[in-house]
């Protein structure tokens, strides 16, 4: 600089042609306005246009990133909620399927406990009921035999003693006689020649 | 600095004698286009009116700039094309490396506007100087320069002033933090010296005096190199050719000086403004 501004100074001041020996830091004052004019409209129109579309593209870009940040996050979350809910259902329907399978074996156990007292019952009725109609099927048997044994006695007897025992007063009182002496007999017996001899 | 200082040895070492008419601050004064209106005085020096070739510069790039990042971030896609993307990496660039990286996540998403235009545009105007057929830094016109660095200067004290109040501000530039005593007799004027007074001078003369140095050295390069071949016996001829190379070298360097003048001149704005709207330190 020390050497530049003398020289310059000495050399715009030969004064030869004062056009080309412009000292050229001194301004040209066209220049300063010009230059603050231009910068400044250019400016003005870089702050209008171009910095709000760029910002507003770097905003939208930093949204749809954080966009799809937060949407995978949500969607991470629903997913993980959802199986969660899933496991707990699957936890559920193996307590409940747990729980239907024992009610299963206590029912099964008491339905065969049930039936098992039901064919017991019925099977003590069947026996009640056969034992009922031996009964009754003996008593017939003995009071038919009873008959039978009367006619067939006095028969007999009629043959051995040769007479006639037509007579039916007679006989029935006979026969009467000898049962009731013959039962009378059986009744101080032992109570099983009274068996054998009801058979 | 030593660009300029060597553009002007050739005139010291007297070449003139032999012919050779150095570049020098004159192939800076372009004439208007389309005819002289006059002339006017400032400084107590003669200028001409009229339009000129650096004046036009300047409205293209402009108009450049807006129309490629309007186009570039028009279309405002999730998964952006080639012209958005070089649009979007140019734009973060600047509003992430220089605003909010220096600024802080606070306060800088107001100020990306201006470092963003700012950065386009005086790199733009500084690439033109390597452009075929315009081949004219912008900003080797000291006037261009000064209108943006007073625009800066004014804006983070502006800045400052708002926040701290003009009190509070001046403070805040002029007494260093964590010093008492007798010291701050000697510290206060220099603290505020080189944060209100000679800020907008450096800021200034260092993208000036680049963009002017790297191309007064590419004209030197170009002619010397021409007249060597030319006009000069053929023994000279490959030294000329030499120039011509150094030329290439030069101007792949001044690319880089072009973008980094651009993003210095925009980074110390960050900064500056970040200092003006920090709190106590």
């Amino acid at each position: 600089m020390q050497t530049l501004i003398p020289t310059l100074v000495v050399r715009a001041a030969e004064g030869e042609e004062a056009e080309h020996k412009l000292n050229p830091l001194l301004p040209h004052l066209a220049e300063v306005a010009l230059s603050l004019v231009v910068f400044g409209i250019l400016f003005f129109l870089v702050r209008k246009f171009v910095v709000p579309a760029f910002e507003a593209t770097y905003a939208e870009r930093t949204t749809a990133i954080e966009g799809g940040l937060a949407a995978a996050e949500t969607k991470q979350a629903e997913a993980d909620a959802k199986l969660a809910e899933l496991e707990k259902q699957l936890a559920d329907a193996r307590h409940e399927a747990a729980r239907i399978r024992e009610e299963a074996r206590e029912q099964g156990a008491q339905i065969i406990a049930e039936m098992r007292e039901q064919a017991q019952t019925e099977a003590t009725r069947i026996t009640e009921h056969g034992k009922a109609q031996i009964e009754a099927e003996r008593q017939q048997a003995v009071t038919s035999l009873r008959a039978e044994v009367g006619a067939l006695a006095t028969t007999l007897a009629g043959r051995i003693v040769g007479e006639s025992l037509e007579d039916d007063d007679r006989s029935a009182r006979v026969v009467d006689r000898f049962l009731a002496d013959l039962e009378a007999i059986e009744s101080t017996g032992a109570g099983s020649s009274s068996g054998n001899g009801a058979v | 600095m030593s660009g300029i200082g060597s553009a002007l040895v050739p005139q010291a070492a007297g070449i003139r004698a032999e012919g050779f008419e150095p570049p020098g601050p004159a192939d800076f004064d372009l004439p208007p286009i389309g005819g002289d209106f006059g002339t006017f005085h400032a400084f107590g020096q003669e200028f001409v009116l009229g339009i000129t070739k650096p004046m036009l510069q300047l409205v293209l790039s402009a108009v450049l700039i807006f129309g490629f990042f309007y186009l570039a971030s028009r279309k405002r896609a999730m998964v952006p094309g080639k012209l958005q993307f070089v649009g979007e990496e140019a734009y973060g660039f600047v509003r992430n490396s220089l605003g909010r990286d220096i600024i802080g996540t606070h306060d800088f998403q107001r100020f990306v506007p201006y470092l963003f235009t700012l950065f386009t545009f005086i790199l733009l105007n500084n690439l033109f100087a390597s452009i075929p057929f315009i081949q004219f830094p912008t900003f080797s016109r000291s006037g261009m320069v000064y209108g943006l660095a007073l625009m800066s200067w004014v804006i983070y004290n502006v800045v400052g002033m708002k926040k701290h109040g003009v009190g509070g501000y001046f403070k805040l530039q002029s007494v260093p933090a964590g010093i008492t005593g007798p010291i701050l007799v000697l510290l206060v004027p220099l603290e505020f010296m080189s944060n209100i007074i000679v800020r907008p001078v450096t800021l200034a003369l260092r993208l000036f005096a680049n963009m002017f140095a790297g191309h007064l050295l590419l004209i030197l390069f170009a002619l010397g190199g021409e007249y060597l071949i030319v006009e000069m016996s053929l023994a000279y001829a490959p030294v000329g050719i030499l120039a011509w190379v150094l030329f290439l070298a030069v101007a792949f360097l001044e690319i880089l000086i072009q973008f980094l003048q651009a993003y210095v001149f925009v980074l110390l704005n960050a900064m500056y403004i970040q200092g003006a709207l920090a709190d106590e330190h």
